[in-house]
Order: C-alpha cells, then sequence, then structure tokens
C-alpha cells in the first residue's frame, strides 16, 4: 500500500478541489449540485466514447483510433436515415450499418494484419479515421443535421423544496442518461452470462488458447467491433441529439483519449468511471478555478474545459501509469 | 497396462511425411507416424528435436510445407487451431495459457463453448433452453472438477493458484472439451515431483476413464517410459525412433541422441 501514495494523494486532491466551492460558500448549493448534474452528463458521453476504446482494445489489442470517427459516423447515418423513416427504424438500420462495417474492418484491415505490430494495427486505425470521416460525407453529406429524440429540450425545474431556487436538468439529458445506464447494463450482461461473452473475455485474455478451444479469433473480432459500433451508435445519437451532427462530434474521441490513460484501456469499469471523473472535473474547473484564476492571476481565465483533461491523464501517467483499472503491465525479459 | 477401460483400437490420427521450414531453418523433416484410438503416445526428443513444433502442426497453429494430418479418416494440412479444436482435438500449453481474468469454473466453462446452441438473448437472460444448457454443461464440468480434484478452487482466480493447480486447470479445460485426441504440450514441465507424479496418475486416470486418447510431449525420458504405449523420438527434426518405451529405451540411434553423440 505504501507506494500508493501519489495516487492516493491525487484522488484526495481531486477530492478536495471538489468540495472546496462548497466548502468555502463559493456557490450556492443548487448552482453546485447543477454544474455537477451537467459534468456528470459530459461524463456519460465521454465514457461511452472510451467504452469503445476499451472494448476493442480489450478483445484485441488493437488500439482503435478510429472510435470517434466510427461515432460521427454512426450519428451521421442515423440523421440522414431519419428524414426518410421513422426514428427507431433508422436506429435499427444505422446498427446494421455499424455491423457491416465491423465485418469490413475485419476483412479488409484487421485480419491480413495479424500478428503485426501493434502500432502497425494503430496506423491502419488511423488510416481508417481519415477514411471514415471522408466517407460519412461523401455518402450521408457534410452539413450540420439534426436528431431529435422527440424529448422535450426545455429544462424542468426540481428539488425546489430543497434547494433555493431549484435546479434546472434537461429532460433529454436524463434520459440520455438512463439509455447509458441501461446500455452498460446489457453490455456487463452479455459478457458475464453468454457463452459468447464468455468468448471474448477467453479472447482478450489469450488468444492462441482461446483458439485451440475452438473459439474463431476472426468471428470474435467482428462480434466485439460490432458491439464497439453500437456503442458508437449509442453515444452519436445522444450527442447529435445535443448539439447536432457535425464533424465536430468526431473531435470527442479526442477527449476520450485522457478518459481512458485515467481510467486504464483495457478497463470497461475504468473507461465509465474515467469519464465521470473527467466530465465533472472539467465542468468544475471550468465554472469554479476560472474566476479564481481571473481575481488571482489577473488572466482572462476562460478555456479549462478544453485542456484540463489531459492535465488530469498526464498526472496519473505519471503516479499509475496502467490506470486506475487497467492492467499492471509485466514484461518477462 | 493390460487392466484398461479401453482397448487400443484402429489408427485415429496419421502424420504423413511433414516438413516444416522457418525461412531457412528445418524444423521437421519427412516425419510420419501414427496415433491409435485410446492409446497414450508420446513424442520425445531433447532440446530442439522439433517436438513442439510437430504438437502445433497436429493442432493446426502451422500449417507444414508438405505432408498431410489425417484424423478420424479425414485429411487435413490447412486447418486453423478453432477447426482442429471443433473436429475433436485438444491441447494443453507448455507455458500455460489460461485465462487470467476469470475463476477456475469459467476457464473449465470456456471448453464447452463450442457445444452451447442456445441464442444469445436466452442465455443472458437465463430462460428456458438457455438455462437447461447451461446446467447441462456446469454438470459435465463439475465432473471433470471432481475427477481432476480441484472442487476447494472452483471459485478462485487461475491467476492466484500455484503452478501445478493451474497446469490441472488447463487440463480440465481440454478435457471439458470432450476432445477425441489430447495434446499434451510437457505436462510435467516445471513440476516437483509430487506434482509430477500427480500429473502421472491424472493422464493415466483421463485415459482410462474418458478413453481420451493422448499424444505428449516430454524432454524427460522417464516419466514417459511409465505411462506411454508407444514413442515417437525425434532429434533434428527428424524421426529416430519409433515403438514401445522398451524397444526405444534399447535403440542405439536413440542412446546416441540423448547421450550426445556427434552428428
Amino acid at each position: 500500500m505504501a507506494r500508493n501514495w501519489p495516487v492516493v494523494l491525487l484522488c484526495a486532491a481531486l477530492l478536495v478541489g471538489l468540495a472546496l466551492p462548497l466548502a468555502t460558500g463559493a456557490s450556492p448549493p443548487g448552482f453546485y449540485v447543477e454544474v455537477l448534474l451537467g459534468g456528470l452528463m459530459t461524463g456519460v458521453l465521454y465514457s461511452l466514447v472510451a467504452m469503445g476504446f476499451a472494448l476493442i482494445f480489450k478483445a484485441s489489442g488493437v488500439f482503435n483510433f478510429a472510435q470517434g470517427a466510427m461515432v460521427l459516423f454512426a450519428a451521421l447515418a442515423v440523421a440522414r436515415l431519419a428524414e426518410r423513416m421513422p426514428l427507431w427504424a433508422a436506429i435499427l438500420l444505422g446498427i446494421v450499418v455499424m455491423i457491416a462495417l465491423a465485418f469490413v474492418i475485419e476483412r479488409v484491415v484487421l485480419r491480413p494484419l495479424v500478428n503485426q505490430e501493434g502500432i502497425a494495427l494503430f496506423m491502419a486505425t488511423l488510416g481508417v479515421t481519415f477514411f471514415l470521416d471522408g466517407f460519412g460525407q461523401t455518402v450521408w453529406g457534410s452539413d450540420i443535421y439534426k436528431i431529435d429524440l422527440g424529448i422535450a429540450k426545455e429544462p424542468v425545474m426540481v428539488l425546489q423544496g430543497l434547494f433555493q431556487g431549484g435546479i434546472l436538468i434537461n429532460k433529454e439529458d436524463v434520459a440520455a442518461a438512463l439509455v447509458a445506464v441501461a446500455l452498460v447494463a446489457v453490455l456487463a450482461l452479455f459478457f458475464q452470462k453468454t457463452a459468447t461473452g464468455r468468448a471474448l473475455r477467453a479472447v482478450a485474455d489469450d488468444h492462441q488458447a482461446a483458439q485451440s478451444i475452438g473459439i474463431p479469433l476472426n468471428r470474435m473480432w467482428v462480434i466485439v467491433w460490432s458491439v464497439a459500433g453500437i456503442v458508437a451508435l449509442v453515444a452519436g445519437v445522444i450527442w447529435g441529439s445535443r448539439l447536432g451532427v457535425q464533424f465536430s462530434v468526431s473531435l470527442v474521441a479526442l477527449k476520450a483519449l485522457p478518459v481512458v490513460i485515467l481510467g486504464g484501456l483495457t478497463s470497461v469499469t475504468g473507461a465509465i468511471v474515467g469519464g465521470l471523473i473527467i466530465g465533472v472535473g472539467e465542468k468544475m474547473a471550468e465554472v469554479f478555478l476560472g474566476p479564481v484564476l481571473v481575481k488571482t492571476f489577473d488572466l482572462a481565465g476562460g478555456g479549462i474545459e478544453n485542456w484540463f483533461a489531459y492535465v488530469l491523464a498526464l498526472l496519473f501517467l505519471l503516479v499509475r501509469p496502467q490506470g486506475l483499472f487497467g492492467e499492471k503491465h509485466i514484461d518477462r525479459v | 497396462m493390460s487392466q484398461r477401460g479401453n482397448p487400443i483400437g484402429e489408427v485415429i490420427l496419421s502424420v504423413e511425411g511433414v516438413s516444416l521450414a522457418f525461412g531457412g531453418v528445418r524444423a521437421l523433416t519427412d516425419v510420419s507416424f501414427e496415433v491409435r484410438e485410446h492409446e497414450v503416445r508420446a513424442i520425445i526428443g531433447p532440446n530442439g528435436a522439433g517436438k513442439s513444433s510437430m504438437l502445433n502442426v497436429i493442432n493446426g497453429v502451422y500449417h507444414p510445407q508438405q505432408g498431410t494430418i489425417r484424423f478420424l479418416g479425414q485429411t487435413y494440412h490447412d486447418m486453423d487451431p478453432h477447426e482442429t479444436a471443433l473436429a475433436g482435438i485438444a491441447r494443453t500449453f507448455q507455458n500455460l495459457a489460461l485465462f487470467k481474468g476469470m475463476s477456475v469454473l469459467e476457464n473449465i466453462l470456456t471448453g464447452r463453448n463450442l457445444r452451447m446452441r442456445a441464442n444469445l438473448l436466452l442465455q443472458a437472460l437465463r430462460a428456458g433452453p438457455a438455462l437447461r444448457e447451461e446446467i447441462e454443461h456446469r454438470e459435465r464440468v463439475e465432473h471433470i472438477i471432481d475427477f481432476l480434484e480441484i472442487q476447494p478452487w472452483r471459485k478462485t482466480p487461475v491467476g492466484r493458484l500455484p503452478y501445478g493447480l493451474q497446469k490441472r486447470v488447463d487440463l480440465a479445460r481440454a478435457l471439458a472439451m470432450e476432445p477425441r485426441v489430447l495434446l499434451l504440450d510437457e505436462p510435467m514441465a516445471g513440476m516437483n515431483l509430487e506434482e509430477k507424479q500427480d500429473m502421472c496418475r491424472f493422464i493415466l486416470d483421463v485415459n482410462d476413464h474418458f478413453g481420451t486418447t493422448i499424444v505428449l510431449i516430454e524432454h524427460d525420458m522417464g516419466v514417459v517410459m511409465d505411462i506411454s504405449d508407444r514413442v515417437v523420438v525425434l532429434d533434428y527434426g527428424k524421426k529416430i525412433g519409433d515403438g514401445t518405451p522398451h524397444e526405444v529405451r534399447a535403440s542405439q540411434a536413440v542412446i546416441d541422441a540423448y547421450l550426445g553423440v556427434s552428428h
């Protein structure tokens, strides 16, 4: 335990930072809770994208840079398809598109590169990223599209009795969070309780042994890329309904990188917890740390949301390179 | 050896003229031998003799440049490991290759994966036929667990078990596939004397109780001679001996290979 003190210290510092605005009375409790919820909501989206990374990395050892592009591609597909059919049909068809994409990627990109260095596969996914960004525009167009989930966007006032002035929350955000929780529950069930889930965990642990008990690697890769595609679709639809479907959605993926570093590349739990930590952390820093910087150093104080996640990831890299929930990597020399 | 439950039968697996090279390195040169149903067949030889390559060819990890494998009357030379597994060939690993993130029970259950038929949704909900199927598979697995005497560790993550026990879990997982032929890659490697004796007993019991045909690799001659029906001896990728342990032990070529006569 003694060696863990830097991690404990860092986590303690984060918690103190989290509590400080309330403790010093810098923020009214109602507003504080609003900011917290806003952060959690963004965090849920980061978690969804990061989960896609973790799923693929665990099952095939590939760091899939294209996860963000997959989010954009899926969101575009759903948005454009929904113009011609009901939303539910567009989402179902979108899932079919993502599964087809998984097949193509396995056949064209992964299979020829099997047993190559990790860096080669990483470069290949970089290629997939640019292909998907461009191909998405070719097929679906490059304007800003909207996805209408049919849930009112007006915020509602809740808990007026508890906090002065109540708390404003967005119904759509609540629905999105519920969907994300349901998705995580379904995935947990799939991985823990089904033979296919067991096979996927087996592949993640040891490729060679998995093959020797009759698990076909290729098919498992298609399945895991399909699952990652579906997770990307859910993230894309939620994100798209809040901000509109546009190129900037694919940049969310860049925020998912610090999330997976913080949470651990090999852990789905880590992706979820990491996403929430970073979502809350950056929102809190933006709202409460910003004004402090303005006051003390006479800085402009904005834009903290843009770099906070990376600084946090860097700190975690220093004290715990494998991430909060990742497996420690031990090389045999 | 005469009191066994399953008398040795017809040829079930034959290796015919197999040659394997990695670039300029010849790992195997024109190796042929047969394995009969229900027998314990050993492949022995000094380090680097090509034993593991031979096993990997049978298992489908390597595809030989020449020669074929005939298994249950079917000829193949380019099947992948998961296809040979489907056909009924299971294996264990010299360097353990267990699924470290799973419990002993789950590891062994993965061996049943091939035989699970119910659809995903039913499995996830534990409903109807899926539940019945799961119970059926669990019964098989529990039987194997009892048989290999690993009951106390059923729920333990495999990473925490001592080496000898992990080897036994590896064997259990392979057995769960109900293979016709079981390939054991140095099952005794790295074990102490007591663990070796246990393993020998388990191998013989498995052969006797399940009737599984066993092909095992060892470089420790003593152990092998006690438990195998017939032995193939490899040296520098070539077959230099084939016969009962008694015959092999008496062969001049084998003695030379083990005592190191210059080639």
